[in-house]
């Protein structure tokens, strides 16, 4: 008998299997790549301190704790329905139906494309598939590359992918219109970077992260932005140029880039042809929620959180009895956080399954080290991450809790 | 050679077995316990398939399952995808094919 299944083995799933198996719970993972470690597996960059953050290092001690805790995680399992039937949850898979009590939704994030003319030639990929290739699977995605998207998630990746010997030959914005909204605007791009610049990836960033805060400097910063960018270690970043088309016969051969003004509009006539054999789109990341819809589970849209998420609470229940959520699910935030989430929920859900003693006090610093890890956080996708933190849990308070409370009443009188 | 093998922080690759499969009728070396995409773009292969429909050609693009773009048959199961498929010795990947669509072929000939 299973008590709770949890669906994605990244750092938020991990780490509330474990809770649960501490709490005496019998935990089963799923997920559908090949090893366990979700997107902690890609993640390699140096911490202040100059020790470096190993993704591939933390997945294995995660994997062993839950292991040593007699966790059962299996991998190449793809969840494609959920639903409750009979007080129980199935979790239905290409490998069977499983079934437990409570399921822990841990699915992470996806990342929105940007669509643009040639995007689907073989060689055109998301900027996360860049990493795994280059981290997980250790094969070079190409000779010369050009990354389309200017954010905190490309930055780190292509510091990555330098590592690893991966020549990337420039950054460009996509081009401005309604599917890269924001992204093809370098006034935006440029506010976005600077809300970022805690963990700024080049010196340059970080000090004018600082001067940057005011509108008129940063506008000045963007009309005198260098024509040949900025380096961000030895790659150039082209606020003030965009891809218009991703070229090629079988495969990429390279992007036409157009130069464009401080609002993201084309400079008619500036268009010329950068040679590639991979381009990366970076478009950012969204909370992967889509078993949570199937689940029938309510949904607010939060852009502070990157998106669509289900309704959720601070000790990550949803409204609906026995389904639990952590991670990116919730939300886009790092890594750390995503395993303080995921511990919260382990504890949660041992006290909604009646385990006693000292679950409260648990759950309660679990809730806490949530707080303190974002507070910490050297990585800030969204900036107002905090404002939409408050807006989900608010929601929350105002549709589930005082109802519950109400509810209680009548039944008491 | 597209692999990495020395990394300044992840180290050396360790030193896997290696074994064959074939892609379209061609044999080629993959890494035990590597995906289908891994070991074809190792191997210098970009394109996975063809668009059922439009012919023209396609890759991986997320490389972690969402998006459905490296859809390839394995020993005869059609629609697998390659990022997410460990490859086995003597497996089979085909690319899919382009399928007929006569209409649309008529009225482009007219």
């Amino acid at each position: 008998m299973t008590d709770v299944i949890v669906i994605g083995a990244g750092p938020a799933g991990l780490a509330g299997a474990i809770a649960c198996a501490q709490s005496g719970l019998k935990t089963v993972v799923i997920d559908e790549f090949i090893k366990p470690g979700g997107r902690l597996l890609g993640q390699l960059h140096e911490k202040p301190s100059g020790e470096w953050w190993n993704g591939i290092k933390e997945s294995d001690r995660l994997t062993k704790e839950a292991q040593d805790l007699s966790v059962n995680i299996r991998c190449g399992v793809s969840v494609y329905n959920l639903e409750k039937e009979a007080n129980k949850w199935s979790v239905h898979t290409n490998k069977g139906t499983l079934s437990a009590s409570f399921v822990l939704i841990a699915t992470g994030a996806a990342e929105y494309p940007i669509p643009l003319p040639g995007w689907t030639l073989p060689g055109v990929m998301s900027i996360g598939a860049a990493q795994v290739m280059t981290n997980v699977h250790r094969v070079q995605v190409g000779k010369k590359g050009i990354i389309i998207g200017a954010n905190i998630l490309a930055f780190a990746i292509l510091n990555e992918l330098q590592l690893a010997g991966i020549h990337v030959e420039r950054i460009v914005l996509p081009e401005k219109g309604p599917l890269s909204g924001k992204a093809g605007v370098p006034n935006e791009v440029l506010k976005s970077l600077t809300d970022a610049s805690k963990l700024a990836p080049s010196s340059f960033l970080r000090l004018g992260g600082r001067l940057m805060k005011s509108d008129g400097l940063r506008k000045m910063a963007i009309k005198f932005f260098p024509k040949n960018g900025v380096k961000m270690n030895g790659t150039p970043l082209l606020l003030r140029k965009a891809a218009v088309e991703i070229i090629g016969d079988q495969q990429v051969e390279g992007v036409r880039v157009a130069d464009i003004d401080a609002e993201g509009k084309i400079i008619l006539g500036s268009e010329k042809i950068y040679e590639a054999d991979f381009v990366c789109i970076a478009g950012g990341l969204y909370p992967l929620a889509e078993l949570a819809a199937v689940a029938g589970c309510p949904f607010q849209y939060i852009p502070e959180l990157g998106g669509h998420v289900p309704h959720h609470s601070e000790i990550m229940e949803t409204p609906l009895d026995g389904l639990f959520v952590a991670g990116n699910i919730t939300g886009i935030e790092s890594g750390k956080v995503a395993m303080a989430q995921g511990t919260t929920a382990g504890y949660s859900i041992a006290k909604r399954a009646g385990k006693g003693g000292i679950i409260d006090d648990l759950l309660q610093q679990a809730v806490q080290n949530v707080r303190t890890v974002r507070e910490q956080a050297a990585i800030q996708f969204h900036p107002e991450i905090n404002d939409g933190r408050k807006k989900i849990y608010e929601q929350w308070e105002e549709l589930y809790t005082k109802k519950q409370n109400e509810y209680d009443d009548v039944k008491i009188g | 050679m597209n692999r990495i093998i020395n990394h300044p922080i992840l180290g050396k690759s360790e030193d896997r077995k290696r074994i064959s499969f074939t892609f379209n009728d061609k044999t080629y070396e993959a890494y035990e316990n590597e995906t289908i995409a891994a070991a074809l773009l190792a191997n210098g292969v970009r394109t996975l398939r063809v668009h059922e429909e439009s012919g023209t050609p396609r890759g991986f693009y997320c490389n972690i399952g969402h998006c459905m773009e490296c859809r390839v048959t394995v020993n005869n199961q059609v629609n697998i995808r390659a990022c997410l498929t460990v490859v086995e010795n003597n497996m089979i990947v085909e690319s899919g094919k382009q399928h007929p669509n006569i209409v649309k072929r008529m009225v482009e000939q007219q």
